[in-house]
């Protein structure tokens, strides 16, 4: 009897809002432990969906090369490898950066400096947001890549493209190097090298002396392969593996959704802070330090985005 | 939390901006030295990119470390949370060294596939006497042998 009331009265005195055991685990709040622990599982399904991709690429004979794939950029830049997604990345880290800002002066808290600095957070995310936005739409709507379709192929023997009418160019190619397979009467963005923009030439679907038409439209052209076993015979322009459109859409868009909720809810926590909810609560502004664990995991998840996709 | 001043750790701050930013710029130019945007011949040195490669992945790693352990505050938990947080990510080095190896296997069956399927065989079907299925055909002797 008289030790069940001590222990009782202990968890009375220490057990306040301690997770009610008298002592936090971890000196920490529950609310951000859990917050770590959610961060670790969504590590794992990252992680696996990158393995995956390394996987992939190690499975197949050929793979894009990066810096030929992601050389655009908006209002007119191309040829500039990794340009626009290094401008992605500083949006990120800079965004990364205003939230530690953010949640330094909830530690004061200073309200107003807590809004200024989660709205400085939230434009940073949609800035990100935007870019990736565009470069979605120029990978889908102007170079033709789909989940199931990829236009960038990469060559495996050197040689030399055939003019329309059948003869040899001057336009050679050596082996690594990739190619962006053209549509018919579509522009392309002028991205890449190749001859597909011509109007006055004859696109129909079927077999021509410099290329081949298939029936969606893409013009595979046409070359002689100048070193390698088979050097002399022609041989034309093959879609690259499959699976680059499919995990390149998957990984940037999951990654793009947790972008997308991180700033939704830097959102609602924002108008929160500003109402002066946090300003009340016993914990502070704990609230927006957990949103900046999410935030920064998501900057975190970059980084090896950026290195697998875009460096490697 | 933090035991630093205020002002002090705004510093950390700025100076983690300034150091991810130039860890960034570092690795675009490694990477596109590698693939010979810089000086062209680069691109035919099958080392170097090895060598760029794990340079890469050591930097990702150092902006790793530093967002977890400065902008995420890990520096000041207690150890306990840090490795319940971090240990179970060494399960991810097994991951990758099997899936890879996994992804080179795929490659050599691929292979194997399709000198497979170069291989050519002899006129129609197999006769009926025999114990095979009337679909087998049979390798050409000549090619064989």
């Amino acid at each position: 009897m008289a030790t069940s009331d001590t222990v009782l009265e202990q968890q009375e005195v220490q057990g306040q809002d301690a997770w009610s055991g008298g002592k936090a685990p971890f000196r920490t709040s529950y609310g951000k432990l859990m917050m770590w622990y959610f961060l670790l599982s969504d590590a794992f399904t990252f992680a696996g969906f990158l393995i995956a991709y390394g996987a992939l690429r190690f499975s197949s004979p050929t793979w894009p090369v990066p810096d030929f794939v992601f050389s655009t950029a908006p209002f007119g830049v191309h040829h500039k490898p990794l340009i626009f997604v290094t401008i992605m990345s500083f949006l990120l880290i800079v965004s990364s950066v205003t939230m530690v800002r953010a949640v330094q002066e909830g530690e004061k808290e200073n309200k107003n400096g807590v809004v200024f600095w989660m709205l400085m957070t939230i434009l940073g995310g949609a800035g990100f947001l935007s870019c990736q936005a565009w470069e979605w739409t120029n990978l889908i709507a102007t170079e033709h890549m789909s989940v199931t379709t990829n236009p960038f192929g990469t060559y495996t023997e050197g040689g030399v493209y055939l003019t329309p009418d059948g003869k040899e160019s001057d336009e050679t190619f050596e082996v690594g190097e990739s190619y962006l397979i053209h549509k018919a009467h579509e522009g392309h963005g002028e991205a890449e090298h190749g001859e597909g923009g011509h109007a006055e030439m004859d696109y129909s679907q079927g077999d021509h002396p410099g290329y081949f038409v298939d029936e969606r439209g893409f013009i595979h052209r046409k070359f002689k392969v100048t070193e390698g076993p088979d050097a002399g015979m022609v041989k034309m322009e093959e879609f690259g593996p499959k699976a680059f459109g499919a995990l390149f859409f998957f990984i940037t868009g999951f990654h793009g959704f947790h972008v997308f909720s991180g700033v939704i809810f830097l959102f609602i926590i924002m108008i929160n802070a500003a109402s002066g909810l946090y300003m009340k609560r016993r914990n502070g502004h704990e609230m927006v330090e957990k949103m900046g664990l999410y935030w920064h995991f998501v900057d975190l998840v970059w980084v090896f985005v950026f290195l697998v996709f875009y460096l490697l | 939390m933090s035991h630093l001043s205020y002002e002090e750790a705004k510093k950390v701050v700025y100076r983690g901006l300034v150091l991810l930013a130039a860890v960034t710029l570092v690795e675009v130019f490694c990477s596109l030295l590698a693939k010979g945007h810089v000086i062209h011949e680069l691109k035919y040195i099958t080392w170097l990119h090895y060598l760029i490669g794990l340079t890469l992945i050591g930097l990702s790693l150092y902006k790793a470390y530093f967002i977890i352990y400065e902008f995420m505050h890990m520096r000041y938990e207690v150890k306990g949370l840090a490795m319940s947080v971090l240990l179970p990510t060494v399960l991810l080095i097994w991951a990758i060294i099997a899936f890879f190896q996994e992804g080179n296997s795929w490659k050599s069956r691929r292979q194997q596939i399709e000198e497979k399927n170069m291989e050519e065989v002899g006129e129609g079907p197999v006769k009926q006497e025999s114990m095979l299925l009337p679909d087998t055909y049979i390798l050409k002797l000549e090619e064989t042998f």
